[in-house]
């Protein structure tokens, strides 16, 4: 047993304390932006609603987090085709293979903690292996939550890859979240959906960016450094491929939301370019998400590159603010930028 | 050992618990507020009237247990736990900061008194058994507190375990339900209904209660009756509250389950409260 003294009560207030800037804890309901960054509101709400006005099928489903997931922009404008279930996870996924069996197309949400793990042999049984039509869409992935593991997803794509028959998807923005709702209506079967709700930023819209479901797509090239990223850490390497060109360092990144299937081709083709240093970063547990997918593919394929891979440490996280613990567990701009540095010391 | 007797009267250790909840709330310009006022008398009964403890050691073979399974509530239990002299009172200036013992929602491994790690709803209950089994077991007399919120009636393991307890006669468990009809997504009726609770769980063989849980008097009297009369079952006490009470403003305020405060409000909420203070 964890005694309760695993952290420690506060030393007695010295009178040259260093002065350190107080941070509250991140609220679920905060928004994942930066200071001044170009959002969009509610992105997956009014996507789904749209896609729902040219396909009766959709219907949308949650567990006590509507409002959570921006599922309340379809409750608006789709009352009638709208379930509250309750508190109730499994509850939530079994009745949406219910409904999907009889032909509809549940989008069913909750935070990714409470999918991956309360839910985790519903959705398995009732909607992977009878390959039902369900879209689970989850916010909070990730450490995107200052709450404690609770309510930080750090295995949730580890679990979803897991499956069989199941889509993963990470996507990066509001630009991107726009357009992976209507390819995933459009994809029959299951999908694992990680979701950015609120003020959602928008930064691939500057790349000429597309979804296209199973792809991966090169945002910008760089000789020395490949970054692999998926998610919101393709903002960071995106800022972090900036800050580093600056130090006349040349990266590229490239950009991977589909989890599975892996878009193995981009990725073994980028990876064989002789020479540069490749590393993967996720917003995830180093156990079992994008980093070792990519690290399996290489090996089975013989392709071996430098290689490293950016993630949270397999251990419980701590709670407080999230830029404090992005610095702390290694995935903001800043601790991105020092180690891709280190490693080409 | 166990707390000594004292003569600070219930109703003064309720508004203690709910000034120390607001000047947390006030550090960190936001928390659970208007449930750690609604749950206040519930607490104040459980530590100051029913519960055995020694305050300087919290993890006494003999206390009582108590769960605090909507771990949201954190800031209601870690101001009874203050008030109790479990955690010191300067270190409510940390609540919810970097490396604080009081992180926003309840865990075990942060902070004295705090018996099980919340967030998850839904989970304690099912520890709840494990411990009455386990205190049976040692053939200790303790018994087991656990609060759980009207929202965790929604999780399927909330009803697994409320059979459990039954079918094991844990009458060493006393559990308390916050009724405040309040969930995420609005009031817990539009949610997924659970009425008539009272007869549902009396159905399942609990010994079962349904209180004012505002009403100190009510409540002590339940939490009596809960300890002596529940004849080799469980126990229930369904404390229907009210969302911000004791704060005029906030009690009048449109319910949600973030209740909005402004930043210059603590202090409102403070002077409201102090015009109230009991003898
Ligand atoms: C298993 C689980 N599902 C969902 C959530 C998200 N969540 C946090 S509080 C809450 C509302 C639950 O109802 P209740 O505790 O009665 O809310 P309150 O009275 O505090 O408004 C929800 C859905 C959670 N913490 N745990
Ligand atoms: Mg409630």
């Amino acid at each position: 047993m964890k005694p309760a003294t695993a952290h420690p009560a506060p030393a007695a207030k010295g009178a040259d304390a260093p002065a350190k800037p107080r941070l509250t804890t991140s609220a679920m309901i905060a928004s994942i932006a930066g200071e001044g960054q170009r959002t969009k509101p509610a992105p997956f709400g009014h996507a789904l609603v749209e896609c729902a006005k040219t396909d009766p099928s959709i219907v949308g489903m949650t567990a006590d987090l509507g409002k959570y997931t921006d599922l309340h922009i379809f409750q608006q404008a789709f009352p009638d085709r709208y379930y509250q279930m309750g508190m109730a996870e499994q509850l939530l996924f079994g009745a949406a293979s219910g409904l999907a069996a009889e032909g509809f197309t549940p989008f069913a949400t909750t935070y990714a903690v409470f999918a991956s793990r309360r839910a985790y042999d519903f959705i398995h049984q009732t909607i992977a292996e009878e390959d039902r039509n369900v879209k689970i869409v989850c916010a909070l992935p990730g450490l995107t939550s200052g709450y404690g593991p609770s309510h930080q997803a750090a295995e949730d794509l580890a679990l979803m890859r897991a499956i069989p028959n199941m889509t993963v998807i990470d996507p990066c923005d509001a630009h991107e979240i726009e357009q992976a709702v209507p390819a995933i209506v459009a994809h029959k079967g299951p999908v694992y959906m990680r979701l950015l709700r609120g003020q959602v930023p928008l930064v691939l819209d500057e790349y000429g960016y597309t979804f296209e479901l199973g792809k991966a797509k090169m945002l910008r090239d760089g000789y020395e450094v490949l970054l692999i990223s998926s998610g919101i850490m393709t903002m960071r390497a995106l800022e972090a491929a900036k800050a580093l060109e600056a130090d006349r360092v040349d990266v590229g990144v490239l950009h991977v939301p589909t989890i599975k299937p892996l878009d193995t081709a981009t990725l073994l083709e980028a990876c064989a370019k002789p020479g540069r240093l490749v590393v993967v970063v996720e917003n995830h547990t180093v156990i079992g998400g994008l980093g070792e997918a990519v690290a399996g593919l290489l090996m089975r394929e013989g392709v071996h590159p430098a290689f490293r891979m950016i993630g949270l440490p397999d251990e419980f996280l701590a709670a407080g603010a999230l830029p404090t613990l992005h610095d702390r567990y290694g995935i903001s701009t800043d601790a991105l930028c020092a180690q891709v540095k280190g490693w080409l010391k | 050992m166990t707390i000594s007797p004292s003569n600070v009267s219930l109703e003064r250790r309720a508004w203690n618990i709910r000034r120390h909840a607001i000047r947390m709330g006030e550090v960190q310009g936001q928390g659970y507020i208007a449930q750690a006022l609604d749950i206040a008398d519930v607490l104040a009964t459980a530590y100051f009237h029913a519960m055995r403890y020694e305050p300087q050691n919290p993890e006494w073979e003999g206390r009582d247990r108590f769960l605090l399974s909507n771990g949201h509530y954190a800031i209601a239990l870690y101001a009874a736990l203050i008030e109790a002299g479990i955690v010191p009172e300067d270190e409510l200036e940390t609540y919810g900061f970097d490396d604080s013992r009081l992180p926003m929602s309840g865990m075990a491994s942060y902070t004295p008194g705090m018996e099980m790690s919340g967030g998850s709803l839904g989970l304690g209950l099912s520890i709840a058994v494990g411990k009455c089994l386990g205190l049976k077991r040692k053939g200790s007399d303790s018994r087991v507190y656990t609060l759980f919120s009207d929202g965790e009636l929604d999780e399927g393991s909330v009803w697994e375990a409320i059979m459990s307890a039954a079918h094991y006669k844990l009458d060493n468990l006393i559990a308390i339900v916050d009724v405040n009809n309040q969930q995420a997504d609005g009031p817990s009726t539009s949610m997924l209904g659970f009425e008539p609770l009272a007869e549902k769980l009396a159905a399942f063989n609990w010994f079962v209660q349904r209180v004012d849980g505002n009403d100190l008097g009510a409540v002590r009297a339940a939490f009596d009756a809960a300890k002596d009369a529940n004849g080799g079952r469980p126990s229930m006490i369904i404390a229907d509250t009210l969302m911000g009470k004791g704060i005029p403003f906030l009690e009048a305020r449109d319910k949600n389950h973030f209740i909005r405060v402004d930043a210059h409000e603590w202090q409102l909420a403070l002077a409201a409260l102090d015009e109230r203070k009991p003898a």
